[in-house]
């Protein structure tokens, strides 16, 4: 049985429905994501989560015990929420001892639970402080402390790290997952940055008009898309529509209108359709100046595809480059820069030949 | 040629500013001035004393007056604050029931009302409930008066107040009314005192709405004064308004030191 199951929730505010029969298993200790554009009812899930929207229809079973119709405040659920929401009139110290005074807790176990807090956190020397005296990065670890200290068995946070500017994010990003081993709670986390959810889920789970459309391992999610629209929203993608030609024990022949005909293996499970997209990405697409030689390893059969560098951007660790084919279609690829002298760049219009292993492509139902 | 800066004050602004100030303050200034004269006459300066303001402190129907002005301002202050908050609480945070709109319109008629048709219609409704017009009545029909602006500087604060605050007081353990007395409450407290001292000071300076809703031997202050002058101005006069004035600059400054306050919280303040 799973921590938390949810089964077949629904949501609607008048005509729009936020969330649609949604039905997730999140397991005991586990760090998942949420991932999906604005609007797709990630933050309309997690605020029925926490009590502050209840569901139409469905269930919320924490531990076994339906929580659909519970108050947030009788909940063993606490949230971070988007803006800290940090109570502005009480100081460090009185904003992390909030939750325990309601439940009870006597005056010398408050104390001690929440220097264990601020030491967590790393705030000490900061506890008389308010609010509006601290800084971004600060305010940050206040609401985490503050979420933290009644020791929920689910920790729901909404978009944590948003407000941060980038550096702080990385090293946060960290801190959050090393806290969640360490306490080993339950967290999940809502946001629309694939590169948060995949630096520190072991699971995401990608919303998409109310509804879930693919739980996943970040890997998995990455080189193994459920769909096309996945595959295009989570990281970039070379697109190429076409028809099978040809099926030979797990490999596909694809002729395309813009690449002509490629070679593709199979996932599993296979595709049935015959109209089809061939994906891959930019990382995977390599430039040489000529056709390598084929089939290096033996059994990898090898796409070519020759054209014109049409842009070449530097972008310190990789650098991306767009290549015209014959056929007016472009082809992105991102090469790492491994070598400081910039013996391996191409420039923009030198002929090159961008290839890539039948392996690494996907094929998608259009 | 001196650059020029938009922050400059130049002649034009300097001479538009000290018109518009003078406009506004030169009248009182003067009342302030003769109310120190000592002259018998109210036109003619005949040098500084104190003369009115002891005889004011020695008049027994104007201190009555005085003091009856300041119950009244007091109570229905406080009554006033005490609906208006509410009133404010359910605008702002309740849920959207129908005829929300015509609602929060009708709870600010009073603001656009002519005076005189509030009063007469409270007039009405009191000899209509056979009441006797005195002090309470002119309470009452004071806080119906007020209730209104006390409702427009919480709600307000209120609509500035993030949503997400009393959400989290939920999600730590508290019921909604509890959220709202350890969380709402402390953060609006500074609207709330504003209101009552707009609502104090309203209630101080009303003539129309008294005058039609108080009884024999309960005038208020405005009353007392507005009759005294049809019968001729007498330098007292000044020195009670000068002292109303400063009474009410008194208040002001505090309530504009509590919507200061709330700033300071980082929230935005209420307008006054």
């Amino acid at each position: 049985m799973p921590l938390l199951r949810i089964e077949g929730v629904a949501k609607s505010f008048g005509n729009f429905r936020a969330v649609d029969k949604l039905s997730l298993d999140i397991r005991a200790g586990e760090f998942f994501a949420l991932l999906g554009p604005s609007g797709c009812g990630k933050t309309t899930l997690l605020r029925m989560l926490a009590g502050f929207e209840t569901p139409d229809e469905g269930r919320i079973l924490l531990g076994g015990s339906d929580i659909a119709q519970v108050l947030p405040h009788e909940r063993p659920v606490n949230m971070m929420f988007q803006n800290y929401a940090l109570f502005p009139h009480l100081s460090v110290r009185d904003n992390i001892a909030f939750g325990l005074r309601r439940a009870g807790m006597a005056r010398g176990e408050i104390a001690t639970r929440v220097a264990e807090m601020v030491a967590l956190v790393k705030l000490e020397g900061l506890e008389k402080r308010r609010p509006d005296q601290l800084s971004g990065g600060q305010r940050q670890r206040v609401a985490l402390a503050r979420s933290l200290a009644r020791r929920p068995q689910v920790l729901l946070l909404d978009e944590p790290l948003a407000a941060l500017d980038k550096k702080l994010r990385e090293s946060t990003q960290g801190e959050l997952m090393e806290l969640q081993r360490r306490l080993g709670m339950t967290f999940i986390i809502v946001t629309h940055d694939q590169e948060e959810a995949m630096t520190m889920a072991g699971r995401i789970g990608v919303m998409d008009a109310g509804r879930l459309v693919q739980v996943a391992t970040p890997r998995n999610l990455y080189e193994a898309p459920a769909s096309r629209w996945i595959a295009e929203f989570v990281g970039d993608i070379n697109l190429f529509n076409g028809q099978v030609a040809a099926r030979d024990h797990g490999r596909l022949t694809v002729s395309t209108s813009d690449a002509g005909t490629l070679a593709v293996s199979e996932l599993w499970p296979p595709v049935t359709k015959e109209v089809v997209s061939v994906a891959i990405r930019p990382e995977k697409v390599k430039l040489s100046r000529r056709a390598p030689a084929s089939d290096a390893g033996g059994s990898q059969t090898i796409n070519r595809l020759e054209g014109v560098v049409t842009d070449v951007n530097y972008l310190g660790g990789v650098t991306s480059y767009r290549v015209k084919l014959e056929t007016g279609a472009v082809v992105r690829s991102s090469m790492a820069n491994t070598a400081r002298l910039d013996v391996d760049a191409y420039l923009a219009g030198q002929r090159v030949v961008a290839w890539f292993t039948a392996d690494d492509c996907l094929v998608l139902e259009q | 040629m001196k650059a020029r800066t938009v922050t400059r004050l130049t002649r034009f602004n300097m001479t538009s500013l000290v018109l518009g100030l003078a406009f506004l303050y030169l009248p009182i200034v003067i009342l302030v001035i003769y109310s120190f004269n000592a002259s018998r006459l109210v036109t003619v300066w005949g040098g500084w004393s104190l003369r009115w303001y002891l005889e004011f402190f020695s008049d027994r129907a104007m201190l009555e007056a005085a003091w009856m002005s300041l119950s009244v301002a007091a109570v229905s202050a406080t009554l006033a604050t005490l609906l208006g908050t509410l009133a404010a609480v359910g605008l702002a945070r309740g849920e959207r029931f129908r005829g929300r709109a015509l609602f929060s319109g009708m709870l600010y008629s009073p603001l656009v009302m002519p005076e005189v048709i509030s009063g007469l219609s409270l007039l009405l409704l009191f000899v209509a409930l056979n009441a006797e017009r005195g002090f309470w009545t002119v309470t009452i029909a004071h806080t119906t008066l007020t209730m209104c602006f006390v409702t427009v500087v919480v709600q307000s604060r209120l609509a500035t107040l993030d949503r997400s605050l009393e959400e989290a007081a939920m999600d730590l353990g508290c019921d909604p009314v509890r959220a709202f007395l350890l969380v709402t409450l402390p953060l609006i407290v500074p609207a709330i005192v504003a209101g009552w001292m707009l609502a104090f000071t309203l209630s101080l300076d009303d003539v129309v709405i008294a005058s039609f809703t108080t009884g024999p031997g309960s005038a208020t202050l405005p009353i007392r004064i507005y009759s005294e002058v049809r019968l001729g101005v007498k330098p007292e006069i000044n020195a009670i308004c000068t002292l109303v004035i400063a009474l009410i600059a008194v208040i002001i400054v505090i309530a504009s030191f509590a919507s200061k306050l709330s700033s300071a919280r980082g929230e935005s303040a209420a307008p006054l």
